[in-house]
């Protein structure tokens, strides 16, 4: 079934979908339409599961995190300074090992206050051992929640489905409803092997000695490896059952391309309209979309950027003191590649919400077109000085 | 079986469960060694009001019955000394541990 929804509702869908039992909930602005939603379905009896209002976001962790551990299929959502008030909880549940899918609507951080989209909110919680899901359209919201779940469960980590404010959030797409009945043969019920269970009870991350510990984060690295490969089948997958597929990174006439520019989110879906006037200009350009920012795709990342003359990154975001944060990341992991290493040119550009039009976008491609080199290693695109 | 009547020893990654979960019982847990001091009850002068049983923040301390003093499990007594501070006729001494 076709709806025209907003990306907020598009989540609240998912969870719907994926058949959630709990939901913890905390409302701040652009995600609360999300659990707003969630609390209709609970309350109409559309949705089986149980709805927590909780006193802080940090609460809304904690409680997820419990119910996980209890075996509950576990949701939330939340944005900016509330997922940085949660931020030792998504620590817990990253090491708990619990297969959460949590809605992220990318805000800006204050101060200044703001509602408005960055990605600087999400990019904080780079190294707690949650997936990072990026999404560009309202459908692949919907079908990220799903997939999130899917994959979570059989890796043990907690997956963030992140989506633009307001761009996304608050913005109404057409998006295909799957048929709940499909999803349930796509997603079968969470069955955990170990779980909180009063009548064969166990402790629950407990003080864990220099002994073990390390160990234990060596498997949050292996199960991240392991992600990669079944967030590619399951992505397949789906796919095959929904007509959608979905990967890693996303490529856009990359082909015959000598230049390649790399977004991210709604900024990605914007620049496939300028790839598409620039090659009509005759320029050699294609897109990279960087869709899983967690586990990092190097492979093929690598596999994609050989061989090309330029690549351009735009980043909706800013590690103070460094760079543009997938401008670094993309850095990082093609330095120990093979072949001749292109130039990459990294921009800042849409801080705050500032909006990121296809003239914003064309001009930095112009611009990285126009040099041999950056000229230094952030390049502000729309500063006013 | 239940698992928290097993004795789990581990080797290493590669049989450990993935979240940090106990796999047996903590009671193979014996956390004696943290030890510095340890409690002695002085039984003669012990009047069984079984204080330093409910004050002992690690259940340490065994309950036999109400006409025999309580008895210290040295195996999981961690020496904090909360009983003998608690003891109403202190008749609990914290000596030296010889190691
Ligand atoms: S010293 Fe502390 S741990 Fe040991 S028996 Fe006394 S109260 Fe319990
Ligand atoms: S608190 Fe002292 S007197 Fe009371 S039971 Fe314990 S050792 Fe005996």
């Amino acid at each position: 079934m076709k709806k025209v929804i907003l990306g907020d509702h598009a989540v609240s869908y998912g969870a719907l979908l994926s058949r959630v039992q709990t939901i913890a909930a905390y409302p701040i602005t652009p995600q609360t339409l999300i659990v707003e939603r969630l609390s209709e379905m609970t309350a109409n009896g559309e949705l089986d599961a149980i709805f927590t209002k909780v006193e802080s976001e940090h609460s809304a962790m904690a409680s997820t995190v419990g119910s996980s551990a209890a075996g509950a299929r576990a949701f939330t959502a939340t944005s900016a300074q509330g997922l940085a008030l949660m931020h030792e909880m998504l620590h817990w549940a990253a090491g708990a090992r619990l297969p959460i899918v949590m809605a992220n609507v990318n805000r800006a951080m204050a101060p200044g206050w703001t509602i408005w989209t960055d990605q600087n909110d999400s990019l904080s919680a780079r190294d707690v051992g949650w997936m990072q899901v990026y999404c560009q359209n309202n459908q692949e919201v919907l079908d990220s929640i799903i997939l999130g779940y899917k994959v979570s469960e059989q890796v043990d980590l907690p997956t963030m489905v992140i989506l633009d404010a307001f761009v996304l959030s608050h913005t109404a797409e057409g998006v295909d409803i799957p048929d709940i009945k499909k999803v349930d043969e796509f997603l079968p019920p969470y069955k955990p092997e170990i779980k909180m269970d009063i009548n064969d009870p166990r402790s629950f991350g407990a003080l864990t000695s220099p002994d073990v510990y390390m160990e234990f984060r060596y498997k949050m690295q292996q199960a991240m490896d392991k992600a990669k490969k079944v967030i590619v089948e399951e992505g397949k997958k789906f796919g095959e059952m929904f007509g959608r597929e979905y990967g890693l990174i996303e490529e856009y006439k990359t082909e015959d391309a000598d230049t390649i520019l790399i977004a991210s989110a709604t900024v990605a879906s914007t620049a496939r309209a300028v790839i598409d006037e620039l090659r009509e200009k005759g320029e050699k350009v294609g897109l990279v979309r960087i869709r899983v920012f967690r586990p990092f795709p190097t492979e093929e990342i690598i596999k994609v950027l050989e061989g090309r003359k330029k690549v351009v990154v735009i980043d909706r975001n800013i590690s103070f003191g460094k760079t543009g944060i997938f401008f670094d990341e993309v850095k990082g992991a093609f330095y120990n590649s093979k072949g001749n290493k292109p130039p990459m040119f990294g921009y800042i550009a849409g801080l705050g919400g500032r909006d990121v039009t296809p003239k914003v976008i064309r001009e930095i491609v112009e611009d990285a077109l126009n040099k041999d080199k950056p000229e230094s290693e952030i390049i502000w695109k729309g500063v006013k000085l | 079986m239940k698992h928290s009547d097993k004795d789990v020893k581990i080797k290493g990654a590669s049989d450990m469960p993935e979240m940090p979960a106990s796999l047996g019982s903590m009671a193979h847990n014996k956390t004696a060694s943290w030890r510095n001091l340890k409690p002695v009850i002085d039984e003669s002068k012990c009047i069984k009001c079984f204080i330093c049983w409910k004050f002992c923040p690690d259940a340490a301390i065994d309950f036999i019955d109400e006409n025999t003093s309580p008895k210290i499990n040295y195996d999981y007594c961690k020496g904090c000394g909360i009983c003998a501070h608690e003891c109403p006729v202190k008749c609990i001494d914290m000596v030296e541990e010889e190691r």
